[in-house]
């Protein structure tokens, strides 16, 4: 198939055989030479034995009706290993997290039914109509929404990445983690955010230009608070109602959640019920013994809300398998807290070249962004790593940079370039390099 | 954006926004996909004082917002032992939750331990924590009194007070923990 293309289009543009993302934009030829390419998801290797059905051209399926119609949809019974993986604490099982399957999702939306979770004492059962969001403090009016009233105001709509700022923590470890890209990065999850724009509660409860900041309460048993600098929110937190057109999962902050664009996940409060509208912070444990990132030098940087830019390989990645060399589709995630993603870099010789990758449509800020590369795998070992650059000009780090600053305690905010080893048998293993 | 798109779309939006809400439409041009603030309807009910009152949970490191109310360390390690030992281990330590007792080593070392006594800047952030959510099966359910009790006996346990201290508003927003200046604030005022 290879011998299709044109000398130019295999000519690598970096070490170890990447190619032009040009290659991947040219219609028909191109494109189907990468897709037709073992995806290393499938058995689809010489070595491996065919898996057909009986009678591919006459399956059982064409010959009797299907299944009446369903009020709620799920998915197909075929696609049911592709699940959060969970970790939970268990004297307290409510209290954990769950991690996204990024190596098994494509585009840009995680489905609701697979974002990310952390929940510290379980997932609130929360009758909307019992639910009130109270705002006061330093306001001249304050005053309760019922979810009811809030239906009603006017909305906007945004797709937004949520990262807790605890992902990826394992890569401060020693010895690099092996597991799959979702169990180990995939506590950060996109789904398109549908609400109130806050701006508009707050003009209404007539806030007190002496105020600065807003202690933010979820209505779960832990009663979880943090504090949010009053300028963000002003400028452009939603209280969402909705998560990908339907209200929002009970796991994701059923009835109202706060959003608040770019910024670590536990700013963005599920079930929010209070707004105190204040001039300082509540120093709250989430925003002292947890979410502070202590330094070599003994202090902790606290109040660390930007999620930076940040890029993964999912395919091909650790416990997916190549067959062979061959035309590869390397593909991942891309993502900045503070705009939109610039560029995206790939490396297939453990970062000594780059070759750069094509950003596929729509690239809006603070959302994932997909992007793709063309790779010639010779076979041989490779060290694959992307490295994203957003609108900012800011570079996601390499590991060892972003270890010497930070040192090893910091255990929130690993965003460090991410290398996946490919031996010559085409196992992928998580490696630092 | 042209006037014509935003007549149409406000118009659209406008007949609904009259029905529902009798809510008028101003002349200013609006954000994408943003109406303008002052053609929102204002729903919200006020809030009593009494209202706040019953909702207001937070507790500034200065101490307001504590409840009254007091207790000693002695008085928190017969709790201790009743309502959280199962999770945080006898003393603090070693069960499957967070360890709450560690030693005093400072966040310099090179094993730096991150519990109560050597990391958290303030102590009301203790009691604090355990009325949102101690014990996690059935949160809500100390009285003041003894949520002061397990906040003294934290912080004796972890040689921030005596064992005959009594903590309540007043004292526990005067202790001065160990680690209060360190943090340096990155997103923030
Ligand atoms: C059923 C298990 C369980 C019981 C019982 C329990 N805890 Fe906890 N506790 C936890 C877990 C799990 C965490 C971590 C919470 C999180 O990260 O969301 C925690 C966290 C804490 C923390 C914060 C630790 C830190 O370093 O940030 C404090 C303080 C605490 N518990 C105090 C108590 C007290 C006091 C009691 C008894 C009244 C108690 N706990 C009972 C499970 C428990």
């Amino acid at each position: 198939m290879a011998a299709s293309l044109n000398a130019d289009d295999l000519q690598a543009v970096a070490g170890g055989g990447l190619l032009h993302r040009r290659l991947l934009l040219k219609s028909g030829l191109a494109m189907a030479t990468a897709l037709a390419a073992p995806t290393v998801a499938q058995s689809a290797g010489p070595d491996a034995p065919p898996v057909l059905p009986e009678n591919p051209s006459s399956p059982s399926w064409l010959h009797q009706p299907g299944k009446p119609f369903s009020s709620y949809g799920s998915p197909s019974r075929f696609e049911n290993r592709v699940i959060r993986s969970i970790g939970a604490n268990r004297d307290l099982p409510g209290n954990g997290v769950s991690w996204t399957p990024l190596e098994s999702l494509e585009g840009i939306i995680t489905p609701s039914s697979l974002h990310f979770e952390r929940h510290h004492n379980g997932v609130p059962d929360i009758d909307p109509a019992q639910h009130r969001l109270a705002i006061h403090g330093d306001v001249s009016a304050p005053q309760m929404f019922t979810i009811d009233n809030l239906l009603r105001y006017p909305m906007r709509t945004q797709t937004l990445v949520i990262e807790c700022g605890g992902n990826s923590n394992a890569g401060w470890h020693y010895e690099p983690i092996q597991r799959s890209v979702g169990a180990f990065h995939g506590l950060v999850s996109c789904s398109e955010w549908t609400g109130v724009p806050l701006a508009i509660l707050l003009d209404q409860v007539g806030v007190d230009p002496k105020a600065s900041w807003v202690i933010a309460e979820g209505g779960d048993a832990a009663i979880m608070n943090v504090s949010i600098p009053l300028a963000k929110l002003m400028d452009d937190a939603i209280v969402a109602l909705y998560q990908n057109g339907e209200r929002i999962r009970p796991e994701n902050g059923y009835p109202l959640r706060l959003i608040v664009p770019g910024w670590e996940g536990v700013v963005n409060v599920k079930w929010l019920r209070r707004l105190h509208i204040t001039t300082e912070p509540a120093m709250a444990r989430n925003e002292t013994s947890k979410y502070t990132e202590l330094l070599p030098t003994g202090k902790a940087r606290m109040f660390t809300f930007v999620m930076d830019a940040k890029s993964l390989i999912t395919s091909p990645s650790p416990g997916q398998k190549m067959h062979g060399a061959n035309i590869y589709e390397i593909k991942g995630l891309a993502w900045s807290g503070r705009g939109r993603i610039a560029k995206v870099e790939v490396s297939a010789d453990g970062g000594r070249s780059w070759a750069e990758a094509l950003l596929q449509d729509p690239i809006l800020p603070r959302c994932f962004t997909r992007f793709r590369a063309a790779w010639n795998w010779d076979g041989k070992p490779a060290i694959l790593k992307s490295r994203a650059t957003d609108e900012t000009g800011y570079v996601q780090p390499e590991r060892d940079v972003l270890v010497a600053e930070r040192g090893r305690n910091g255990y929130f905010h690993y965003n460090a370039i991410v290398a996946w080893g490919i031996d010559e048998d085409g196992a992928v293993r998580h490696v630092y390099a | 954006m042209s006037m014509r798109n935003t007549t149409m779309r406000y118009g659209t939006l406008a007949g609904l926004a009259l029905a529902v809400f009798a809510t008028s439409l101003s002349a200013a041009e609006p954000l994408p996909g943003i109406q303008p603030r002052s053609q929102a309807p204002t729903l919200g009910t006020p809030m009593s004082a009494d209202d706040i009152t019953a909702w207001n949970l937070t507790i500034f490191p200065d101490g307001r917002g504590l409840p009254p109310g007091h207790g000693t360390p002695d008085q928190g390690g017969t709790l201790f032992a009743a309502h959280c030992e199962r999770c945080h281990g006898v003393e603090g330590r070693g069960a499957t939750a967070d360890e709450l007792v560690g030693p005093p080593t400072p966040p310099t070392d090179a094993d730096p331990n991150k519990s109560i006594g050597s990391y958290w800047p303030y102590a009301t952030t203790i009691f604090d924590f355990i009325r949102r959510n101690k014990p996690p099966e059935t949160s809500g359910s100390l009285s003041n009194d003894e949520i002061y009790s397990l906040t003294a006996y934290l912080l004796a346990a972890n040689k921030i007070i005596g064992t005959q201290d009594v903590i309540d508003a007043k004292s526990l927003a005067q202790v001065k923990m160990p680690n209060r200046d360190g943090f340096v604030r990155i997103d923030a005022p």
